[in-house]
């Protein structure tokens, strides 16, 4: 029952802010970089619903427009890190042995680091931009995709059909992308869904810093920033982009929670 | 348990009809010689995994299979036999020993040409729930086998997979269906058409009905036999059914404790056996006689664990016969026989 609903109410607020974030060129009421200087920091209004930031322009817009950047860091750095993270846990409980070593070592070094610190790093190596900030994310996420793909691999390969297929001759490539990766779906598809959530959070935590998108362009994170300075005199400035992270966050972590419970009586190893 | 103990009876009712063993091939000599295989698994403990010892599956297993014919290998659970029948698959890897297929060394083989025997070279599993992947279709996992080996146009080999899910007694329709829509029969014999679909010549059934209902039982066996009388392979049969092996084999090979007891023509091994496990293991079997006596002793208490077998003969702790020397001298397998081989010194 709780599953059932955390899975609609995620599934409405992730579709809600996707929509959103396609729509946003039609849905903002206006231009996110079009200045107002005589209106800077102007409370909400019936013009402004979530009111003007320092430089007059329209939150509201820039809310929206800021989706399309959490949505793309988001989803960008969940497919890099998972696709990677997969590949490589996968071959190394495959396989096992050396090449399992090797792997593993190497996810230990990054896991190493605390998160954030290490992305923090990259970006002051690498400099500012989106796709640096999807490229520090993608090396900070892939450890906890390759932890569960090895896990996983490392039961299947134990099942028949596995030795059905190796001793019908099928390539070991084939093996895992036929029989091990289809079959170890359904955990990094919940994995995968926080990991949309955690990414959405760093981006707006590496823009806060200064490090993630440059303006104009609008990333709630940076919104956060740019606001902190007139949180006594204008709240309204960080409130709204406040509001957004938390709630996509929310919504797509109650679909990652209601994908687990609606995935789990159907996964093999609950079946078998 | 309940299942072992009613399956010889089914297996008796089939149509009893044991095929002479084929003289033409025996001048060809074997066609797989399996000699002095071992297998140990090593056991770590510890902090750092160090191997603190072995279970020692397999030791100094030596037998043969002629071409077309049934070679039961029978034990308790835990005696060795299906490690010995993955290790001829190379699905593990021999610790020592060899095996030889058509003369050639199986363990010596390069990947790529250890690849292209497996077409010669197929298995059956027990457990028809496990050996299919459960998000392919049946029709996938059969043409897998002609996608592995490049055999035929990548059109056609839906079409052969349909062939042989016919020649196992399943529909056409079943091509596009998965496995949780099949019963554990119809789920084994798809995994006997996989292992079908290259025309191998040797065939491990490991426990191939063991998992299945008794009345679906005779079904596969009968379907196993005819499929042998029309292609002519040779089947390793490992089971601890005693009556389905003196059904189905030619000759058969007692396991205990990962080494071989007894070998023999089945039809010798049943009436005049020499070692005292096969004597156990055959009196331990159920006879659909209520009246009838039990003769010789029951097995007592449970086999010792592999990681340390007993000195010696490793039947001699449970063995009703065992002298002293039964503990200090390992015994060799001697003749007692045509074709018929013991490894006892008290007998």
């Amino acid at each position: 029952m709780t599953g059932d609903f955390a899975l609609r109410l995620g599934c409405i607020l992730t579709a809600g802010f996707i929509v959103m974030a396609l729509l946003a060129p039609v849905a903002a009421p206006y231009s996110p970089a079009a200045q107002d200087l005589y209106h800077g920091l102007d409370a909400p209004s019936a013009a402004h619903p979530f009111g003007q930031d320092r430089l007059g322009r329209d939150i509201m817009s820039r809310v929206i427009h800021g989706a399309r950047v959490s949505l793309l860091v988001g989803f960008a750095t969940v497919a890099v890190s998972l696709i990677a993270g997969t590949a490589l846990g996968a071959a190394a409980g495959y396989a096992g042995g050396r090449v399992d070593s090797v792997i593993m070592r190497l996810c230990d070094v990054f896991l190493a680091f605390p998160g954030i610190l290490l992305a923090v790093a990259l970006m002051a190596a690498m400099g500012p931009g989106l796709s640096n900030v999807i490229i520090a994310l993608s090396l900070m996420g892939w450890t906890g995709y390759a932890r569960l793909a090895r896990g996983q691999a490392l039961t299947l390969r134990e099942r028949d059909y596995i030795a059905a297929a190796r001793a019908l001759g099928v390539a070991p490539g084939r093996i895992i992308a036929r029989h091990l990766l289809p079959n170890m779906a359904a955990p990094l598809l919940v994995e995968a869904t926080f990991g949309v959530a955690a990414a959405i959070v760093g981006e707006a935590g590496l823009s806060f810093l200064g490090l993630g998108a440059q303006p104009p362009t609008p990333s709630w994170g940076a919104m956060l920033a740019e606001g902190r300075e007139f949180l006594l005199v204008a709240p309204h400035v960080t409130l709204f982009p406040g509001l957004a992270i938390m709630l996509v966050t929310l919504g797509v972590n109650f679909l990652g929670d209601g994908l687990r419970d609606w995935l789990d009586p159907k996964t093999p190893g609950q079946r078998g | 348990m309940g299942m072992a103990r009613r399956a010889p009876t089914s297996a008796r009712a089939l149509t009893s009809s044991r095929r002479p063993l084929t003289i033409l091939s025996m001048n060809q000599g074997p066609l797989l010689e399996v000699e002095k295989l071992r297998k140990y698994f090593p056991v770590t403990s510890g902090v750092f995994s160090r191997v603190s010892g072995h279970v020692r599956a397999v030791e100094e297993v030596s037998f043969s299979i002629n071409p077309g014919e049934t070679f039961g290998l029978v034990g308790e659970s835990g005696c060795g036999k299906t490690t010995t029948g993955r290790m001829i698959l190379r699905l593990l890897e021999p610790t020592a020993g060899s095996a030889r297929f058509e003369g050639e060394d199986l363990f010596a083989l390069p990947p790529e040409q250890m690849r292209a025997m497996r077409r010669k070279l197929q298995i059956v599993f027990q457990d028809p729930y496990a050996s299919l992947n459960p998000r392919m279709t049946v029709g996938a996992a059969v043409a897998e086998a002609f996608h592995a080996h490049n055999v035929g146009a990548p059109r056609d080999r839906m079409d052969m997979a349909a062939a042989l899910l016919e020649k196992v007694g399943l529909g056409a329709d079943s091509l596009r269906r998965y496995p949780h829509e099949f019963s554990g029969g119809q789920r084994q014999r798809v995994g006997i058409a996989r292992a079908l679909a290259l025309h191998p010549r040797l065939i491990v059934l490991d426990e191939p009905v063991s998992a299945l209902d008794v009345s679906i039982q005779a079904q596969v066996i009968n379907l196993l036999l005819s499929l042998q009388r029309e292609y002519g392979m040779a089947y390793l049969l490992i089971s601890h059914d005693l009556g389905l092996v003196e059904h189905l084999c030619d000759r058969v090979a007692v396991m205990y404790l990962g080494r071989i007891m007894e070998i023999a023509p089945a039809d010798v091994l049943y009436r005049s056996f020499v070692h005292p496990y096969t004597e156990a293991l055959l009196s331990a079997t159920p006879v659909p006689d209520p009246s009838a006596k039990t003769k010789g002793a029951a097995l007592k208490g449970e086999a010792p664990s592999a990681m340390n077998p007993p000195p010696g003969c490793v039947f001699n702790t449970r063995c009703p016969l065992a002298k002293a020397e039964c503990s200090q001298v390992i015994p060799p397998l001697t003749s007692r026989g045509p074709d018929h081989l013991a490894a006892c010194i008290v007998r």
